[in-house]
């Protein structure tokens, strides 16, 4: 936890306060612990802030904001270790892992050297961090993927992956959300709706929550499905 | 009620305002205006604010039809012109369209992006604060097709307005600030970045544009992604640099030598494909005079009422003034 995150400009309406070039939850946990700090602190002209795997972006009006002012207030903000920063909220999300859901679960499985139950149980065992949401609305890539279940994302990524994908590209694993091309894994898939319009609260989860994968039954999906589809979370909150 | 019909568009005509706020955290794009500059010089040339809502239209022109009552409409854009039932409405000026009556708007000869503005704007249900559409994802709405009906709030002036002279975009080099991550890619490389007559590649929409001309490719190494918005300059393996616009992503894995300054944003989307560019360097200090410039004529912008002549007022007092006339003409 020490060592001074760089202040990199990125032209005069944002900068990126930057942790280190690295997948680290102790890295991420800092950029969570600076974004709900600065949330508190009142800077004028402050727009919002999207915090990602290693940085912090910050999105400012330059007019009404005091550049030097601005670094300095997050400087400070990110010498101070003390303070555990908001308690993270923690979700069980339930998974149909494989068969049509997740049509590369057995090659994954086979490239892991595993078998498919002790796959899926290694990938369901972790409390993973949701690191960052980027890429589409409501997507989360979560941190803390087991390294043994690691794989190089596909040569050819597929121009169409189901919504609600669970998926596995290099050291990440994520949730997806809408449909959308992807070069990752496809392992399973999530009933629950992470960007649903219309319904409260629209996301689901925000960087720094923690997410609990649970396996379920294929033979519940049609019924989480539509609960889902009419509002439900499906999700569980646990702590 | 009062509604604008779309009898025919081209394929990228949207709804946009100046994008929503708020939500990057959760990756949503801030879509809006690629030209916010031509958006707030059609509002105000119906009386609106100048962010409100408009038609964007990429390239191709439109024919619209007022239904269920008359409405004060303007376009503005590079080279964007209306005309009614065969007469043209002169550059900067609205025109009072009756029920019934087909508008129609020129291609955007002089760039890429037009805008056509309704007094009082849309009736349309915003989403998270805006009526912008981002297509990709569908939030703020979808591409608009022909045969759209679009509700009009109602509202706003009715008598045509003018602005002269129009603003005149800055010339010269888009301006960049270095960063933020310069330190991926060799002092020669980033030469390249400011030495390169850049040409606007086809593949160019309302997510980027895409520079053809030279190879700056970073450095070999593996980047963890990080934020980005409209202006930053990515750069792929392959060294192609792409400049993200109003509807880019909120995160991105590809190094950034530089970024757009946020004053130069609206010229550069009206930069058309197989044009050139070229990027020039500036600091904080330039970028930030560049933007406070910008506001100012921004804030600046002012419409009067179109004069009219003796004959004009006679022939409104009698009410025998249609659709096929308008005042103002030289």
């Amino acid at each position: 936890m020490t060592g001074a995150p760089r202040i990199l400009p990125c032209g005069d309406c944002a900068i990126s306060v930057d942790f280190g070039n690295v997948i680290d939850v102790d890295v991420n946990d800092r950029v969570r612990r600076l974004d709900v700090a600065l949330a508190g602190a009142g800077v004028p002209g402050l727009v919002e802030t999207v915090p990602t795997y290693r940085a912090l972006m910050v999105h400012f009006n330059p007019l009404t904001t005091d550049y030097e002012a601005l670094c300095r207030i997050i400087l400070d903000l990110a010498a101070q270790t003390g303070g555990a920063g908001e308690a993270r909220r923690r979700w069980r999300v339930p998974v149909v892992y494989g068969g049509d859901f997740g049509i590369d679960l057995e090659d994954m499985a086979a490239f892991s050297g595993l078998s498919v139950p002790d796959f899926i149980e290694a990938h369901a065992a972790p409390i993973y961090t949701v690191m960052m949401i980027g890429f589409l609305p409501g997507f989360s890539y979560l941190g803390g993927l087991d390294p043994q279940l690691q794989r190089p994302r596909r040569d050819v990524p597929r121009l169409k992956v189901p919504a609600s994908s669970v998926s596995i590209g290099g050291a990440q694993t994520a949730i997806g959300s809408i449909e959308c091309p992807s070069g990752w894994h496809l392992i399973g898939r999530t009933p629950a709706i992470p960007f649903l319009r219309g319904r409260d609260p629209v996301f689901l989860f925000d960087a720094g929550d923690e997410i609990c994968l649970r396996p379920m039954a294929v033979s519940d999906w049609d019924r989480l499905a539509a609960r889902a589809a009419e509002g439900d979370a499906v999700v569980e909150r646990i702590a | 009620m009062s509604h604008l019909v779309i009898e025919q568009c081209g394929p990228g005509t949207t709804l946009q305002d100046i994008g929503r706020e708020g939500w990057r955290r959760f990756g949503i794009s801030t879509a809006g205006a690629m030209d916010r500059l031509s958006l707030a010089v059609a509002n105000v040339l119906v009386g609106n604010p100048g962010g409100t809502a408009a038609i964007e239209l990429t390239l191709a022109g439109a024919r619209l039809r007022a239904e269920g009552g008359s409405v004060l409409i303007a376009a503005a854009g590079p080279g964007v012109t209306l005309s009614v039932a065969g007469r043209e409405i002169p550059e900067g000026q609205s025109v009072l369209l009756e029920e019934g009556a087909v508008a129609r708007v020129s291609p955007v000869r002089g760039g890429v992006y037009g805008y056509v503005a309704v007094a009082g704007g849309f009736d349309l249900g915003a989403e998270m604060g805006s009526l912008s559409a981002h297509v990709r994802s569908g939030v703020g709405g979808a591409l608009l097709q022909p045969g759209a009906c679009l509700s009009l709030a109602g509202g706003g002036a009715e008598r045509p307005l003018a602005m002269r002279p129009l603003p005149v975009p800055e010339q010269g080099p888009i301006r960049v600030m270095a960063g933020p991550q310069q330190d991926w890619f060799t002092e020669d490389a980033l030469a390249r970045l400011t030495a390169t007559e850049w040409t606007v590649s086809q593949r160019s929409d309302r997510m980027g544009r895409f520079l053809e001309g030279a190879e700056v490719a970073p450095n070999e190494g593996s980047m963890v992604s990080d934020g980005v918005l409209p202006g930053s300059i990515q750069v792929p393996p392959a060294g192609q640099p792409i400049i993200l616009m109003r509807d880019c992503q909120t995160t991105g894995g590809y190094p950034k030598p530089a970024t757009v300054i946020s004053a130069d944003l609206d010229r550069l989307a009206q930069i058309p494909a197989g044009a050139q560019l070229r990027l020039v360097q500036v600091d904080r200090e330039e970028a930030l005079a560049a933007r406070a410039a910008a506001e100012r004529v921004l804030s600046g912008f002012a419409a009067e009422p179109v004069a009219m002549t003796p004959d004009t007022s006679l022939l409104l007092r009698e009410n025998l003034i249609s659709g096929v006339w308008y005042p103002g003409e030289d």
